[in-house]
């Protein structure tokens, strides 16, 4: 298995969408490095035949009646907002400057 | 407080078990009130030092308390736990009071509704004492990952009292709360019950409802009761169990007779345990193997039959989970993007919202909490996703055909819940990858979604520190595992002259001084 690099990690992480520090890099790259290294174990058991589990219950499409049932008001739903403004969500702009 | 108790009778109302409790309030020997009150008095007195509890709500508990004193005096017929206190991880969303997670992104989170299970205890009239504290968003086995500052064992306040609920299982062992509520991913019940000497149970997945649970693993994540004795726990799995229409991976079924099998017979005769050969031996201490070799020899007098049996693919599982676990972490825990609520960092100039989600995780998220999402959005990305997350996901098929093999040899499993007693808090915190060993024996229930218990075996010769035996059922046989720990924890109580946690020592009122490891600057802001 290939190993992480202190690149690949800066990578992963803008596409988390987490801007790390440098002395995080640092730190995280040597550490996940050595877990990578590790959970490539799975590797080792034969397993080409195997259905992959995604889940312990046999459930498929639960679904219920599509009924109007009481929610949370408009008020209650931007009561934890950062930047509640005229009834909505505020957020940054989406669009590049250029 | 006006009582008209006898205070000979109960020197201390919080020594008392949850059944216990529960008769006595219908008796009328005490009220609701005077018993929350001796819950959060001791509380106050040793939360400074434990930081079990990251919120206290004396005044909602109380109301709660009042109100069914009140109908109780009115005669009105009441649900068997009511008035008996409850902490609650801060894991679920409780409507009104702030919730956490244990992490800065959610600070200032105050839900708008409550989760379930929550409902479920306002229904069952249980004052809900306060929010205990957890690694952050349930990333860790010892609690030394909340962003409020590391739990402390109450057994020894230098150690880890188990993760990621380490709040809710010092605060059960510290006669703080009865009972608490506990969320298991990995072993996040069962390892904390292990190390402070007190029963934890991770009910069968989909046997509880997760609707308004802060989620982290999705095909993980079970919700389930911490208490001091096994009908404790049963009593509290009942009210917390059931179908739930808003929670889609509920299972639609009765809840399993879990109160009846706690409280039955204690005959094992013809029961066949299974000792998995894999989870033992290297790595395990010597007095929890010893602890563990002990119920053994109890269980054979109680008439069971001791077989062993292999799961050969348990051996990858801690692999796998650590695949599985980081993958679907990553997803669940998008949803932190500072827009519609959680912090939101605002970089210099004018940041796009893109920048503005990248600075609000990089200062709201901890380091395991990076690690892991870092770990899981590369275990899922193109070109790695075979190798990685596709074949964990193969690996667990092969772990739940280990677990069908080996129930048609034992009617239960049996194994040490942890390899060691507390370790101190600081020793693991630099070395992710000897933290996450400490979930060898739990994680492969929770990948094939079996249920399973922790109870108390006693204390390691070496160091008096509390050991726990973990037993494993099958999927919706959640009662055979109450029944062997009730039946266990009798034999045991008899053979050392009392419950484990009876031998807990006096709990200081002052945490020894910071070690050097640990995140200081904020325990010493969550004591304040």
């Amino acid at each position: 298995m290939s190993n992480l690099s202190r690149d690949d990690v800066a990578h992963v992480a803008m596409l988390a969408r987490i801007e790390l520090e440098e002395h995080e890099l640092d730190t995280l790259a040597g550490q996940l490095d050595q877990i990578v290294d590790w959970v490539g174990q799975v590797n080792e058991v034969a397993a080409a035949d195997v259905p992959p589990m995604s889940h312990p219950l046999p459930l498929v499409n639960v679904t219920r009646p599509d009924e109007v049932r009481p929610s949370l008001s408009a008020e209650q739903a931007l009561a934890n907002a950062p930047d509640p403004e005229d009834g909505r969500f505020g957020v940054p702009r989406i669009l590049d400057e250029e | 407080m006006t009582t008209t108790t006898d205070s000979t009778a109960y020197p201390d109302l919080t020594r008392l078990t949850a059944v216990q409790m529960a008769d006595a309030l219908a008796a009328g020997e005490f009220t609701s009130v005077e018993l929350t009150q001796a819950h959060l008095d001791r509380i106050e007195r040793l939360n400074p030092a434990l930081n079990a509890f990251l919120l206290v709500d004396a005044e909602g508990a109380l109301a709660t308390a009042a109100n069914v004193d009140e109908a109780r005096a009115a005669g009105e017929e009441l649900p068997r736990l009511a008035g008996v206190p409850i902490a609650v991880k801060d894991i679920a969303c409780t409507r009104g009071l702030t919730t956490t997670a244990g992490s800065r992104m959610l600070e200032h989170f105050v839900p708008p509704y409550d989760a379930t299970i929550v409902t479920k205890l306002r229904e069952a009239r249980m004052p809900i004492l306060g929010k205990t504290n957890m690694d952050e968003f349930a990333m860790g086995s010892s609690t030394e990952h909340s962003a409020y500052g590391p739990t402390r064992n109450p057994w020894d306040l230098e150690r880890i009292p188990g993760g990621s609920g380490g709040g809710s299982s010092a605060a059960v062992a510290g006669f703080l709360a009865p009972l608490a509520i506990g969320s298991d991913t990995g072993g996040s019940i069962r390892q904390p019950a292990a190390v402070t000497g007190t029963v934890g149970a991770k009910p069968t997945y989909g046997g509880v409802s997760r609707y308004g649970i802060i989620a982290l693993a999705s095909s993980l994540d079970q919700i389930g009761p911490c208490a001091r004795t096994v009908a404790d726990a049963a009593l509290l799995h009942e009210v917390l169990g059931g179908h739930d229409p808003m929670d889609s991976t509920s299972i639609d079924a009765p809840v399993p007779p879990v109160v009846a099998a706690a409280t039955g017979t204690r005959d094992l005769t013809g029961l066949r345990v299974g000792v998995v050969r894999e989870i033992g031996g290297e790595g395990f201490q010597e007095g929890v193997q010893a602890r563990f070799e002990e119920s053994l020899d109890h269980l054979r007098a109680l008439g069971a039959e001791i077989v062993e049996v292999s799961c050969p693919h348990f051996t990858y599982a801690m692999a796998a989970y650590y695949l599985i676990l980081p993958s679907e972490a990553s997803s669940n825990l998008a949803r932190y993007d500072a827009m519609r609520y959680g912090l939101r960092v605002e970089p210099d100039g004018s940041p796009s919202a893109e920048q503005v989600m990248a600075s609000s995780r990089d200062a709201g998220f901890g380091d395991e909490v990076k690690r892991r999402i870092i770990l899981g959005t590369y275990a899922l990305s193109s070109g790695y996703y075979d190798a990685y997350y596709g074949q964990a996901q193969k690996v667990r098929t092969l772990i739940a055909r280990d677990f069908a093999a080996a129930f048609e040899q034992a009617d239960v499993l049996v194994s040490p819940t942890a390899p060691t007693t507390a370790f101190r808090i600081g020793d693991k915190l630099d070395d992710p990858m000897s933290m996450y060993l400490n979930d060898i024996a739990t994680i492969p229930a929770n990948l094939a979604g079996v249920p399973g218990m922790s109870i108390p075996s006693g204390l390691a010769e070496e160091d008096g520190l509390p050991v726990g035996i973990q037993i494993l059922a099958p999927a919706m046989e959640d009662q055979r595992m109450y029944a062997v720990g009730a039946a266990l924890e009798a034999r045991l109580t008899e053979a050392q002259g009392g419950f484990v946690i009876e031998r807990l020592p006096e709990v200081p009122e002052r945490a020894p001084a910071a070690a050097p490891h640990t995140r200081s600057d904020e325990t010493e802001e969550a004591r304040a």
